[in-house]
């Protein structure tokens, strides 16, 4: 059953069509590879599906009645997704912990007045941030991390959401071995507990590896989708990747 | 003697200014340069109504956080149309209109010629009328406005400030209607404002517009820059050293032909020295 469909979505940016009429749906329990080549649209996509980016045309269908011809950021917690970004946007002169806690905690002007955090949070934080090998650094700036660590920490705050839907843009990009192992068993577990996971990836042995169906866009429209190895041998596809 | 006490309590005043700001500017990332017209809003309130209505000074206080409460929230309102520079911008102009009313409405104010006669603070008979008991009121409010910043800051309220100030857009993907959080902190900022405002009038016991020039709202960001934004520690030691420094030039023997203008000019150097060689404060946490 489809979690989450979009219907004619599309984004212009002046002159560049970034989202072109793209109709898709992704599936709880699976992890759907969504790729392309630089430029194709798929952070726009994300971008528009989270609320980041307001979309110009079309409609998002969650579950099966609610319809949405507009999607405000600060909406898409209520409707279970969460997402990282291409570019890691911590909150940079916050500890890592607080980085995990301000997800957690009540979004409420007034009753988040007069909470510090509930032990329910905290123990939810370390185990996200336990997870991703983070618990040590707690205290530390998240300006301060390395690279990798950045990237981690950003999954970690997404996990802590619990959500339904992931978005994860590019999240092995730049990571040492160690840590793309960490990163992969996230998201297979997201998928195994019946997660909508969508993960952008340009490396294609990650894509076989974990993605369970496989959607690709070309100049900000769908060019195929499909199971993996299917859609990855198609002649289209290896053209548009060659071409770039 | 007398003197240090009269320094001490204006350091109370300014601390609870610069507490006020940094709840906005340093916790909270906006840039406003509004405060000086939420001290004379807190300010004129007092003054009128003790002057014209014989109300008790604190009773005044009260209704003075509640007029500034209102009118920030209209500014803070139309202010979170604006971003960033433009945040700063707006903020700036509505300084200069409070300040104008200030100057203008004169059957309210009584303009440039300002508002004489304000009588000390009183309480159960008894009367701040000596500078030592007015010193011990300042500074107790002063640490109520500090611990009032202590735990706002220290709530899950002031975590979601924070992270506004780092990526607002980023914080808002995850559930938060950024625009209440900014709108309470900067009411909540300018009701804190307000307080000091209030003290001022009764300590003075006469106020005109000029106190509440945007001159004085730059001097309190001064204070938080140097003390430490998002540190009310800072905030408090900040406001300590700027209004205690030249004073402690006073004591430097300058010749004295030149004195005042060696203090001026040796103050401002020690400020650009020490934004030189730290940029964060005396103990800030958070560089702007
Ligand atoms: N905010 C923006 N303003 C203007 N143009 C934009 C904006 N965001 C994206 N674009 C343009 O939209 C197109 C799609 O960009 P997008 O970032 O979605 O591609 P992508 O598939 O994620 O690429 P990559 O693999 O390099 O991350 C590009 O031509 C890009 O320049
Ligand atoms: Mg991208």
């Amino acid at each position: 059953m489809p979690t989450l469909e979009t219907k004619s979505i599309s984004k212009r940016f002046d002159s560049i069509k970034a989202v072109d009429n793209v109709s898709l749906s992704f599936e709880a329990g699976k992890i759907t590879g969504l790729i392309g080549p630089n430029g194709s649209g798929k952070s726009t996509l994300i971008n528009l599906l989270t609320g980041f980016v307001p979309y110009d045309a079309g409609m998002l269908v969650l579950g099966e009645t609610t319809r949405l011809s507009r999607v405000r950021p600060y909406d898409i917690a209520t409707y279970d997704i969460t997402r990282t970004f291409q570019d890691v946007r911590l909150f940079e002169q916050m500890s890592v912990l607080d980085n995990v806690l301000v997800v957690l905690t009540e979004r409420n002007v007034w009753s988040a007045l007069f909470e510090k955090h509930k032990t329910y949070h905290l123990e939810k934080a370390k185990e996200v941030l336990e997870r991703v090998g983070l618990w040590e650094k707690r205290n530390q700036l998240a300006v301060n991390l390395s690279y990798g660590q950045r990237k981690l920490l950003e999954i970690a705050r997404a996990v802590a959401m619990d959500a339904n839907i992931y978005f994860f843009d590019e999240p092995f990009a730049g990571l040492f071995p160690e840590m793309r192992k960490v990163v992969t068993s996230v998201l297979k577990e997201l998928r195994n507990k019946g997660n909508t996971v969508i993960l952008v990836e340009h490396n294609m042995d990650i894509i076989r590896e974990l993605s369970d169906y496989c959607v690709v866009m070309d100049s900000g429209s769908l060019l195929a989708q499909g199971k993996p190895e299917v859609v990855l041998s198609r002649k289209d596809v290896i053209e548009a990747y060659l071409g770039e | 003697m007398e003197y240090f006490i009269h320094l001490g309590i204006l350091v109370a005043i300014y601390a609870i200014l610069a507490l006020s700001l940094n709840l906005v500017i340093g916790y909270t990332g906006l840039l406003s340069v509004t405060q000086a017209a939420f001290y004379g809003i807190g300010a004129y309130a007092t003054a009128i109504l003790i002057t014209s209505y014989d109300v008790n000074f604190f009773l005044s206080i009260l209704i003075g956080m509640a007029a500034t409460g209102l009118a920030a929230f209209i500014i803070g309102y139309v202010l979170s149309r604006f971003d960033g520079d433009y945040f700063a911008l707006g903020s700036f102009g509505f300084n200069i209109i409070i300040f104008s009313i200030f100057m203008n409405w004169q059957e309210l104010t009584r303009g440039p010629l300002g508002i004489p006669g304000i009588d000390r603070p009183s309480l159960f008979g008894f009367v701040f009328s000596d500078n030592t008991p007015f010193l011990v009121l300042a500074a107790l409010l002063a640490v109520l406005a500090y611990f009032l910043c202590q735990f706002i800051v220290h709530s899950s309220f002031g975590r979601v400030l924070k992270a506004i100030r780092e990526d607002e857009k980023a914080i808002q993907i995850f559930g938060y209607k950024t625009g209440y959080y900014k709108l309470v902190v900067f009411i909540v900022g300018a009701m804190v404002a307000s307080v000091g405002g209030s003290l001022f009038a009764s300590y003075i016991t006469f106020i005109d517009p000029s106190s509440f020039h945007l001159n004085e709202s730059i001097f309190v960001l001064a204070i938080i820059i140097l003390g430490g934004l998002a540190n009310n520690k800072g905030a408090v030691w900040g406001a300590a050293f700027l209004i205690l420094l030249p004073e402690a030039l006073r004591f430097v023997g300058f010749p004295t032909d030149i004195a005042a203008q060696m203090r001026q000019v040796v103050y401002g150097l020690i400020l650009v020295l020490l934004m030189l060689y730290r940029p964060q404060g005396l103990m800030g946490e958070y560089k702007l």
